[in-house]
């Protein structure tokens, strides 16, 4: 799913605007979560967070772990710091209005997935 | 796993850095561990050890911001692995075991605020290193190795 179909459908803010930001990316998953533990342990490249974390340690954790994408839910403001931070990375940030649940079940029911994380026993 | 890495051990270190880590630093945490990233790119090792390493990494990192008065983070390449050293001046772990427990946490809010203390760190490098080691002295510091095999088949 393209980034810019997703921004349409979440009504999103782009909060992060630089010439190497490419809003044609092609989403392939999505993970949600307020924890950054939790994305580091399963997310995968390519892959779009939302989240309702704004810290610079959200856009850490996009860069390390290869995410492309983040959204803010709830309309979460990031700090200068963190937009800075998200523009030296290049990392497209968004806000919307929806909630997680809300903006997660709009995705998914326009065909985004998440990953299925198989049991580790 | 363990025999073969015994025996390189005295091979060629081809590429060596150090990063200082500060304690209590929450702002600039993952700083290292984004240039270690870089770095690791321009060299042009495989992608997916790059990842796990990065990963492993700034797990670390943010331990010894959150734990730690101050670490230091080794990089050293060789032929056949990266050795990836994380140092740290602090409390230590009074009980690996314990601490290797996944949920296990004696986190601060501050860190938890920042989305981590969960207690997921360091089963999270474990997993994402060939191979992890840990040693700890409590009130004196806590030593990490995480090593990459480079020549894996699957790599």
């Amino acid at each position: 799913m393209k980034l810019k179909k997703i921004m349409e459908y979440l009504n999103c803010n782009c909060r992060v605007l630089c010439e190497d930001i490419n809003l044609d990316i092609d989403i392939k998953f999505a993970i949600a979560s307020d924890l950054m533990s939790d994305i580091l342990a399963t997310a995968k490249p390519g892959e779009l967070l939302l989240t309702g974390l704004a810290h610079n340690s959200v856009i850490r954790t996009c860069e390390i772990t290869g995410i492309n994408a983040v959204i803010f839910v709830r309309n979460k403001q990031p700090s200068d710091d963190t937009i800075k931070l998200a523009q030296n990375c290049k990392i497209p940030v968004l806000l919307t209005d929806s909630t997680m649940f809300e903006a997660c079940g709009i995705l998914f029911s326009k065909g985004l997935k998440g990953i299925h994380i198989e049991r580790a026993d | 796993m363990k025999g073969q890495i015994d025996k390189i051990t005295d091979s060629e270190v081809l590429f060596e850095q150090e990063f200082k880590i500060n304690g209590g630093d929450f702002i600039n945490a993952g700083e290292s561990s984004s240039k270690l990233k870089n770095i690791l790119k321009e060299i042009g090792i495989n992608t997916d050890i790059i990842r796990r390493l990065a990963i492993a990494a700034y797990e670390a990192e943010v331990n010894v911001v959150t734990y730690a008065r101050h670490g230091i983070m080794r990089i050293l390449i060789y032929p056949e692995k990266i050795l990836l050293t994380i140092e740290d001046e602090g409390p230590g772990i009074g009980d690996i075991d314990q601490a290797m427990q996944p949920g296990y946490s004696t986190a601060t809010e501050e860190i938890r605020e920042m989305g981590f203390g969960a207690g997921m760190g360091l089963p999270n490098m474990k997993k994402n290193a060939d191979i992890f080691n840990i040693s700890s002295i409590v009130d004196k510091g806590t030593k990490l190795e995480i090593t990459m095999n480079l020549n894996d088949k699957n790599a």
